[in-house]
């Protein structure tokens, strides 16, 4: 197939942006999108131009490194399908793709379409773990956890950080993200004895690191590539509020 | 070059208690004055660089992502192997010590397979109590499943994603050092070289990926968990960003590189679906448990399921080969992954593969939808079948699944001694990046056993050891003011500069292409003494043609995804070269190194005890010398050495 691709190029993070068009001929159905990308790349230097740059790794839908919004859709069109597992079947001969990076405050463009995702980290830094020295284990059967409770868990640690929720919010708010890991660590027994501190550090990370807040629209769980519920931010919610108020009675 | 081993003294199983006795301590206090570098952040770096920083050493820990939580361990599927014995059904540390040895086909160290046997139950403890949500029973307690290469049911996972848990347990533990400030992490750097003070590892120098600086780190010591080398293959299982480059750079310093021609080639991929394609996707091995593989008898059947004339559902009974359960009736479609990639091979180089390209086989649910129903198989694999459906387009409920094997893990890497560190000293390798536990075959799921052992258990150890013998006036003693890190940097800028100054006409991505085809083609599978020869010509050629027509647009002080690509490629080419003279060199079949001139009558890998039961390390020479080959023994006393049959 033959394509049209608008394709957003911006230098450096201190550089004004734009769209570029290029066209690409002879895409397989067969390829993925990011393959497209790199076939796009490779016209690109024969011309001796500058190549896209963006963000990619594994390649099968798990790293959370691709990042791209595709038809301003974050990783386009496919449900829980991340970019690099999107596949150029979905398109039609002729279209025109307009590709962008992740647009939020908290996730500054470095040069195309590569974001720096590192608010993110900085949010799991304040408390998206369990505090538990290496060596300092009881055996793991020790403490039962009943199957429902760790399949919660489950659906919810099964984020990969990739960003798409905070990118589809209109208020860029990461409430999905930081949900997910509060509602993961929270419900099971071994995050009990840091659920309210963890509940607390983490929102006022998300907020300090400049994310908007969360006015229940919805579009973070339908971009989500791992489909993570809304229910893991009303849990974030309850705990969170439950902390807070814990934590005015104790003075 | 010195190989000592360094394997304590005493019985195997007191090996481990009896060497951590007699460490050298570093009082708490004193830990604060020692630095330590650890590059990359996988299961191995993560839990090192956390572990090291919870005992009160300060770490930097560096990797190319932009997030130590996008690390290729990420990626795993299966599970992860323990000596729990939680099924009551015999296993043991020195069962799954045996099965490992075994596994590996009788080429890795007693001793340090012992040990990673023996520490393997509180990876497993350590991993629950980070909130890692291992799969459970309705009792509340953990469920495992088994896995290839073992008759008891030791694997740990979580669904299909147990990488990805185990790593973001690692990464949360990296991420309360972090902020706790005794760690230093630095994203989206990669390091470009070690830098060596009077015959020690001090320091590396890395370039910004984003700003393109060039930076000085001293430390004193170096930990290297960086990973395989896959990649080398240009198409395998890794992410886009596996490269050799930091262990290649190692070895160019003096580090031996073992065993480099051990890689594993896994059945169970995803065919390739043409010129453009960048990466293998892994369908997991459980599959093999309900899927029949097979093949059409003649080769004119297989060219019209090819060409799409003839549906393959309706091939007979009769004309259809189920190659893998007529050669191997006792195993079947679970024969080892070693046995199973090269009879794939096999049948497709006499024609009769399926795929567009000629390169796949049927993996087939029919029988197993008919027996268990549809349902039954949607809730054992819909995963996966999703997963398939995704990237081919393909129905597996309606139509055979198609597989071929791709090059997933390699079993190669930095020489170590038994307390993980290279032949250069305070320069210690964890993970899949040294050589260690997995012989010249890895079994399922022993992987991510490997890279949490090195990091949690092992390298917390062996590298305050080493500093407690360093002594405390030598901490901190080392900084980028010394000489050998100026004349490092220089090298390293020269380098990029060579890079960009050949303005050539053929992308990194062309050239690594070629590369890959030629170490598939010679260094793949089947491998041969004409073949290796020819492909070390062709990679010497190809060498030249990099350095002569490489292409790279823009410059080395912003992000430059073509520079950074071509520093890689430029090692994977050197590395390429010295992987199949060590295939040269082996003249025996073993595990994943299969010799063609070394085969049974049945066409089985014919292992060569007398001559090759060693370590083969390669020690740099220069780039206008061979390298040498050095040799350590591999000596047997628990396990006596037998043929592995799966008939």
């Amino acid at each position: 197939m033959n394509l049209n691709l608008k394709v957003w190029r911006q230098q450096g993070g201190q550089s004004k942006g734009k769209f570029e068009e290029y066209s690409l001929e002879n895409v397989s159905e067969e390829a993925s999108f990011l393959e497209m990308l790199d076939a796009l790349n490779e016209q690109l230097i024969s011309k001796k131009e500058d190549p896209v740059a963006f963000d990619h790794d594994c390649r099968e839908g798990i790293c959370g490194m691709c990042s791209m919004t595709i038809n301003g859709e974050p990783h386009g069109p496919e449900k829980a399908t991340t970019t690099c597992q999107l596949h150029m079947r979905h398109f039609k001969d002729g279209e025109t793709i307009t590709i962008e990076p992740w647009r939020a405050r908290a996730f500054p463009v470095l040069k195309d379409l590569v974001t720096d995702r590192s608010a993110f980290d900085s949010v799991m830094q304040a408390g998206g773990f369990i505090t538990a020295r290496t060596g300092s284990a009881v055996d793991a059967n020790e403490i039962p956890i009943p199957k429902g409770v760790l399949d919660e868990a489950m659906d919810a640690a099964a984020c990969i950080g990739c960003g798409a929720c905070v990118a589809a919010c209109p208020n860029a708010s990461a409430m999905l993200f930081t949900g997910a890991k509060v509602s993961h660590l929270n419900s099971l027994p071994q995050g009990q004895a840091e659920k309210e501190r963890r509940s607390i550090l983490m929102v006022e990370a998300m907020d300090s690191a400049g994310f908007g807040g969360c006015t229940n629209v919805g579009a973070c769980e339908s971009v989500c590539p791992k489909t993570i519920s809304l229910d893991v931010i009303a849990k974030l919610n309850r705990d969170y509020h439950v902390s807070s108020i814990k934590k005015i009675m104790r003075f | 070059m010195n190989l000592d081993s360094k394997i304590p003294e005493g019985p195997l199983s007191e090996k481990w208690s009896n060497h951590k006795f007699k460490m050298r301590l570093v009082n708490p206090s004193n830990r604060r004055k020692y630095k330590v570098i650890v590059v990359g952040s996988g299961l191995a770096g993560s839990s090192a660089a956390s572990s090291l920083a919870e005992q009160g050493y300060n770490v930097s820990c560096f990797c190319y992502q932009d997030s130590p939580r996008r690390a290729h361990s990420i990626a795993a599927q299966g599970g992860i192997n323990a000596s729990k014995n939680y099924q009551n059904d015999g296993d043991s540390v020195h069962r799954l010590f045996y099965d490992t040895i075994k596994g590996g086909d009788y080429r890795s160290r007693e001793a340090n397979v012992y040990r990673l046997a023996e520490v393997s139950e509180n990876i497993i403890d350590h991993c629950v109590a980070q909130g890692v949500p291992f799969a459970r029973e309705y009792g509340g307690l953990l469920a495992n499943r088994s896995f290839g290469g073992a008759q008891v049911s030791r694997t740990f996972y979580a669904r299909g994603q147990t990488g990805q848990q185990l790593l973001l347990g690692a990464y949360s533990g990296l991420n309360r050092q972090i902020g706790l400030g005794k760690v230093k992490m630095h994203t989206r750097h990669e390091m470009l070289d070690l830098v060596i003070v009077e015959g020690h590892a001090k320091g590396i120098i890395t370039r910004n990926l984003v700003t393109g600086a060039i930076d000085r780190h001293a430390a004193d010591c170096v930990v290297l968990t960086t990973g395989g080398y896959g990649n080398v293959f240009y198409l395998s299982t890794n992410a886009q960003g596996c490269n050799v480059t930091a262990t290649h750079r190692a070895y160019k310093k003096g580090a031996g590189f073992a065993n480099p021609c051990y890689t594993q080639i896994h059945p169970t991929c995803i065919p390739v679906h043409g010129e453009d394609q960048s990466k293998l996707t892994l369908m997991s091995e459980s599959l093999r448990n309900d899927g029949r593989v097979w093949v059409p008898k003649l080769s004119e059947t297989a060219e019209k399921i090819r060409s799409g004339e003839l549906d393959p559902n309706l091939v007979s009974e009769a004309d259809r080969d189920y190659y893998l359960e007529r050669k191997y009736p006792s195993f079947g479609n679970l024969a080892p992954r070693d046995i199973s990639s090269r009879s794939a091979k096999e049948v497709c180089d006499e024609g009769l593969g399926v795929a567009s390209s000629g390169l796949g086989v049927f993996l087939d649910f029919r029988d197993a939808i008919a027996r268990d129903g549809e349902q039954a198989i949607r809730e054992r694999y819909g995963n996966l079948f999703e997963m398939y459906n995704r990237i081919t387009g393909e129905d597996p409920y309606k139509k055979p699944m198609m597989i071929f094997p791709a090059v997933h893990y390699t079993m190669g890497g930095l020489w170590v001694d038994y307390n993980l560190q290279s032949t250069i000293e305070g320069l210690f390798v964890g993970g899949e990046a040294n050589f260690s536990d997995h012989g010249s075959n890895r079994l399922g799921a022993s992987a991510l056993m490997q890279g949490l052992a090195d990091g949690y258990f092992v390298l917390p150890y062996t590298v305050g050891n080493y500093l407690g013998e360093l002594g405390i006036d030598k901490a901190g003693s080392v900084t980028t003011s010394d000489p050998a890190f100026e004349a490092v940097e220089a090298e390293v800028k020269a380098r990029i500069d060579r890079l960009l100054s050949i303005k050539g006409n053929r992308s990194a991505r062309s050239l690594h292409k070629e590369l890959g085809k030629i170490i598939w083609d010679y260094c793949g599978m089947a491998r041969s003494e004409k073949g290796l020869r020819e492909a070390i010509e062709k990679i010497q050629a190809l060498k030249k043609e990099f350095w002569s027509n490489l292409s790279i647009t823009g410059s080395a002080s912003t992000l430059n995804i073509e520079l950074e690509r071509a520093g890689r490629v430029a090692d994977f080419i050197e590395f390429g070269e010295l992987m199949c003279r060590d295939a040269l060199m082996r003249e025996e079949s073993c595990g994943g190194h299969f010799r063609i001139e070394h085969q049974t009558k049945e066409g089985e890998a014919l292992r060569n005890d007398k001559d090759f039961a060693f370590v083969g390390v390669w020690g740099y020479n220069g780039d206008a010398k061979e390298p040498s080959l050095y040799k350590e023994s591999l000596d047997f006393e628990n396990v006596a050495l037998a043929t592995r049959s799966y008939k």
